[in-house]
């Protein structure tokens, strides 16, 4: 073991001696050095923050044919930092009439429900916040306080924009959440864990999970899509109607913590993506779970890709009125939810026994002709519904 | 750490305190000159008729009941999908798969009722 292969315990092991030499007992340096740890950890996904202003703006640049920022540094790539200053130098108004606790605390659990997450992501094989056994249940409980600080500043704001806006989006999201957690059951199912760990540990043993459910894949991607609100499910938006939603009347640094979960929380769920069904920290190559530095890249590496997807659908998909978007989440996504788990369920109770090649095969060909037979049933009602369209054929006309 | 929950408290203390750094040094800084102009309601320039907490459309509150039920019941699927991968089972596999099975269906049932109904159309 050396400082290549688990460097956290190294670290720990040097500050602990160092600290108890100083006469320290024993599990205050504990809780010194496990709160250092905290603090480093939350400080480097706030540096990631930073890096994924300067990322959206310059691919969404890109998407729209322009160049994005390019002054500032190299590549434009100190643009995030006189934006920071900018925002914390602006006037802070709060509306006459706002709830001041609420309005304050709103922006405050927005971006700390998107820290929370950070706990429970595995890094590398040893280098991850905690091991929960129940990491997947956290990160559906950290999710619903996302939603709830967008109720809190719709609420608080006195304006009825925000109000509309907070009420489509919580409208959104937890119905977005149904189809969500059934796809989180399906790693579970697989791993037979609920440990974010167990599950990349799992996937390192025996197939990466997109192989063996790849729409669970899809459907995980598409409500985690739904849940950021980012397009085409930003409904709290509408620039012709309710202007920018619930965080219509925040300005300075309580819009910039708005604006600095939504880009984390959209790279967290590709992260997400990554380590649920793309084996977190493996890949094709040895060394992906020996050495932690290879094991974070390519766990940051999954996360920019996903992030990167989530970004092209939102910049290439138009805004979906909000009684279409339900729709497709009940009379769609939580149907076929359902018949996926049903579907998983029963295969990997029947073949999990097999070679594992041939237990690959079955969920694999299950998967897709779960997908041809929906397709299929969404072909023959497409085109019901077109023939009901086109047979009262106005007869008025001469 | 031995135990992981205090390690989560610890976390979720400095994750709510991180985010008040930046709100609290800008309140330092920044200026504070208020008007009753720039702290009235924004809505496009128009003066600002009546309450401004509205009333909603009563739909929402029939997509929280439903989601509700779902979200309660999936909580109790989170065991069944560990149960399934029991190193021992007292039974067999395809048995607990096939109860999960039906413990969904009265789920999906649930779900069929309601569009049934009528309560999922945007009326």
């Amino acid at each position: 073991m050396n400082f290549w292969t688990d460097p956290i315990k190294v670290i720990y092991d040097w500050l602990m001696i160092t600290l108890t030499g100083w006469g320290m007992s024993g599990w205050l340096a504990d809780v010194l050095i496990n709160l250092l740890g905290i603090i480093v950890l939350i400080t480097a996904a706030m540096v990631l923050d930073i890096l994924l202003v300067w990322v959206e703006r310059k691919v969404v640049a890109r998407f729209q044919d322009r160049l994005g920022p390019n002054r500032v540094g190299p590549f434009g790539l100190f643009q995030p930092f006189p934006d920071i200053i900018k925002l914390i130098i602006k006037e802070d108004i709060t509306p006459a009439g706002a709830d001041k606790v609420v309005f304050n605390l709103a922006p405050i659990l927005s971006l700390a429900s998107v820290i929370f997450l950070w706990a429970v992501i595995p890094l590398a094989a040893n280098v991850y916040g905690v091991d929960l056994n129940v990491a997947l249940l956290y990160l559906v409980a950290a999710g619903a306080i996302g939603t709830l600080s967008i109720i809190m500043a719709g609420w608080a704001s006195n304006n009825k924009y925000a109000l509309l806006g907070a009420y489509r989006m919580v409208a959104v999201m937890i119905s977005y959440e149904i189809p969500m957690i059934v796809a989180l059951l399906i790693p579970t199912l697989l791993a037979g864990t609920m440990s974010m760990k167990g599950i990349t540990l799992a996937q390192q043993d025996g197939l990466w999970f997109v192989v063996l459910s790849p729409l669970g894949m899809l459907l995980f991607l598409v409500a985690a899509i739904a849940e950021l609100g980012r397009a085409p499910f930003d409904l709290s938006e509408g620039e012709s109607e309710i202007v920018s939603g619930f965080h219509i009347e925040y300005s300075g640094m309580k819009f910039g913590l708005f604006y600095a979960g939504e880009l984390l929380h959209a790279f967290t769920f590709g992260a997400f993506v990554g380590i649920l069904f793309f084996g977190g920290w493996n890949w094709p190559l040895p060394w992906g779970d020996k050495y932690p530095l290879i094991g974070i890249f390519n766990v940051l590496a999954k996360g920019m890709f996903f992030y990167w997807v989530i970004m092209w659908v939102k910049y290439t998909v138009p805004r979906l009125r909000i009684d279409h978007m339900l729709a497709f989440n009940w009379k769609f996504l939580t149907p076929l939810a359902f018949a996926l788990l049903i579907v998983t369920a029963v295969v990997h109770a029947i073949f999990k026994d097999l070679p594992l090649w041939a237990y690959g095969l079955a969920m694999f060909l299950s998967n897709i002709l779960l997908g041809w037979a929906v397709l299929e049933i969404l072909r023959s009602n497409a085109r019901q519904e077109r023939a009901a369209e086109e047979t009262p054929a106005p007869a008025a006309q001469h | 750490m031995q135990n992981p929950w205090v390690y989560l408290g610890l976390f979720l203390l400095v994750g709510i305190i991180i985010p008040i750094v930046p709100i609290a040094f800008s309140a330092l800084i920044a200026p504070r000159k208020p008007n009753p102009i720039k702290q009235s309601t924004y809505e496009c320039g128009i003066e600002t008729v009546g309450e401004s907490w509205v009333q909603f459309k009563a739909q929402y509150y029939v997509f929280a009941l439903v989601f509700l039920i779902f979200d309660v019941e999936t909580v109790f699927l989170f065991p069944w999908a560990l149960a399934l991968n029991a190193q021992n089972p007292a039974v067999l596999p395809a048995f607990i798969a096939i109860e999960g099975v039906i413990f969904i269906l009265i789920l999906v049932a649930g779900l069929v009722y309601t569009w049934r109904k009528g309560l999922l159309e945007w009326a």
